[in-house]
């Protein structure tokens, strides 16, 4: 079972998989070189996208972290062999990846950069001139120990990462210098990006108890703020007890607040 | 807080532990931490990485890897540094460390109690850090003692009065790829017949806590 002869990918989705597995690729196993592709069911293999915690390696993919294995088809054909697997891992570590929104603390100014500090293994580094309507002659006013909600620009192996607060049009949609109050904390990487999914059913269910402002840094980092700090550490509770608590647990420690 | 049962390991006659516990304490700060407990033996790993290196220990095309072996009582002494040196060559080996250049990995291991078979426990707790760090690991690996005791038969994770009574306690570190030895030491003197004797009764209870490693692993994650 581990490792040895490994397993088809696609009977392992959803399942834990742990380092040393290896997923064959269907592709692999069913290439007939003799007969030509007819019909649907050869359509041409779709392009595979090796995800987080996975690599490639002679008789398909390697895995390197432990975790749920996840798959997303290719966009076109279902018969297309390709899509993207990944590794849905439960970490704490922060290892920045290019594109990535994170919420950054401010450790220093030197020169026109500003020191980052976004939890990886580097500070990352921010441009003064990156920032909505900034120019030469008009500075960001940003303080040391500032929180900034910003992207990843540069972002690989053997580089220091380097942060934009605008987008490619010049716009800040969103990203700049988080502003007065709130509370930060932080939670695993796990628990962020199930936060940040499409239709998250703790947000929705969160966003019916009292208005609040939320940050969501892909760095595991979350600033919460709402009407008074009551309110914000009950949001700061609840979805730092999400990791550990089960829907119906979540729904009943959300009723009882609403009853109050 | 889980505590999982784990069968000793090996069909081998083992007069060892019957049975021993392991659990996941959740610690705050470190990136990974387990104490699983052979019998009475338990540490305890912590796992600090990647992070920031300091200065002349940075290495440009891969991570450096720094051990800590605390001892239950008093400073670290030379057994404490041999064994981290073992155990740091152990972990290089499975690491990917290409991924993470200019950086530091730290295990720190703390001797909670010591019964026997310690090194092999160190190496079943790290690789249960590593694990939980998500580190990018090539494979698994783990520890397995063995000592032949004065009659020739092997011992399987042995207590620490039977390490004292055996003529020679081996301890080997096994990945999971193709059960092949990564590292070994030993004490005592033993024919290479016995060593050989050792070693496949050691690859069979790899077997053992590598299912043990996926039972804990698919615990923690039947709960998201």
């Amino acid at each position: 079972m581990a490792g040895g002869g490994g397993a088809p990918a696609e009977s392992r989705v959803g399942q834990v998989v742990l380092p040393g597995d290896v997923l064959l690729l269907p592709a692999y196993d069913e290439q007939d070189t003799e007969r030509l592709p007819l019909g649907t069911s050869a359509a041409p293999r779709g392009r595979l996208l090796c995800g987080p915690g996975l690599r490639r390696c002679a008789g398909g993919l390697l895995v390197t972290k432990c975790g749920l294995l996840r798959h997303r088809r290719a966009g076109d054909g279902a018969a297309a062999a390709g899509g993207a697997y990944w590794v849905d891992s439960q970490q704490k570590r922060y290892v920045p990846v290019k594109g990535d929104h994170v919420i950054g603390i401010v450790t220093g100014k030197v020169g026109d950069v500003f020191r980052l500090d976004v939890g990886g293994s580097e500070q990352a580094s921010l441009s003064y001139l990156a920032f909505e309507g900034a120019t030469k002659r008009n500075r960001p006013n940003v303080q040391v120990g500032d929180l900034i909600y910003g992207q990843f620009l540069v972002a690989n192996k053997d580089m220091e990462p380097e942060m934009v607060c605008i987008d490619s049009s010049g716009r800040a949609s969103g990203m700049g210098v988080i502003g007065q109050d709130g509370f930060l904390f932080k939670v695993s990487l796990g628990l962020i990006r199930k936060l940040l999914a499409p239709k998250c059913e703790i947000i929705q269910e969160l966003s019916q108890l009292y208005p609040f402002e939320l940050v969501l840094g892909m760095n595991g980092r979350i600033w919460v703020k709402a009407k008074t700090v009551q309110q914000t550490l009950i949001i700061v509770n609840i979805l730092e007890a999400c990791e550990y608590m089960t829907a119906e647990q979540r729904k009943q420690a959300l009723a009882k607040l609403s009853g109050n | 807080m889980v505590l999982l049962p784990r069968p000793t390991p090996g069909p081998v006659p083992s007069a060892g532990p019957s049975s021993s516990l392991s659990r996941c304490p959740r610690i705050p700060s470190p990136g990974g931490t387990l104490s699983p407990l052979p019998g009475d033996t338990s540490v305890l790993a912590g796992l600090y990485g990647p992070a920031e290196v300091k200065g002349s220990r940075e290495s440009p095309d891969g991570a450096t890897v720094e051990v800590l072996l605390r001892p239950k009582v008093g400073l670290p002494g030379v057994a404490e540094r041999s064994r981290e040196q073992l155990l740091r060559r152990t972990f290089e080996a499975v690491l990917l460390g290409s991924l993470h250049p200019r950086t530091s990995i730290t295990v720190v291991l703390q001797v909670l109690s010591d019964a026997g078979s310690l090194l092999a426990c160190c190496l079943n707790a790290a690789c249960m850090g590593l694990l939980d760090a998500g580190l990018p690991l090539s494979s698994l690996f783990c520890g397995v003692t063995c000592a032949l005791d004065p009659h020739g038969d092997i011992i399987l994770d042995p207590t620490a009065r039977q390490e004292q009574e055996a003529h020679a306690v081996l301890t080997f570190a096994i990945d999971s790829a193709q059960r092949k030895v990564l590292a070994t030491t030993t004490r005592g003197s033993c024919s290479a017949e016995e060593m050989q004797r050792c070693l496949v009764a050691a690859q069979r209870a790899a077997d053992t806590i590598f299912q043990f490693y996926r039972d804990c692993v698919q615990r923690k994650y039947s709960k998201s």
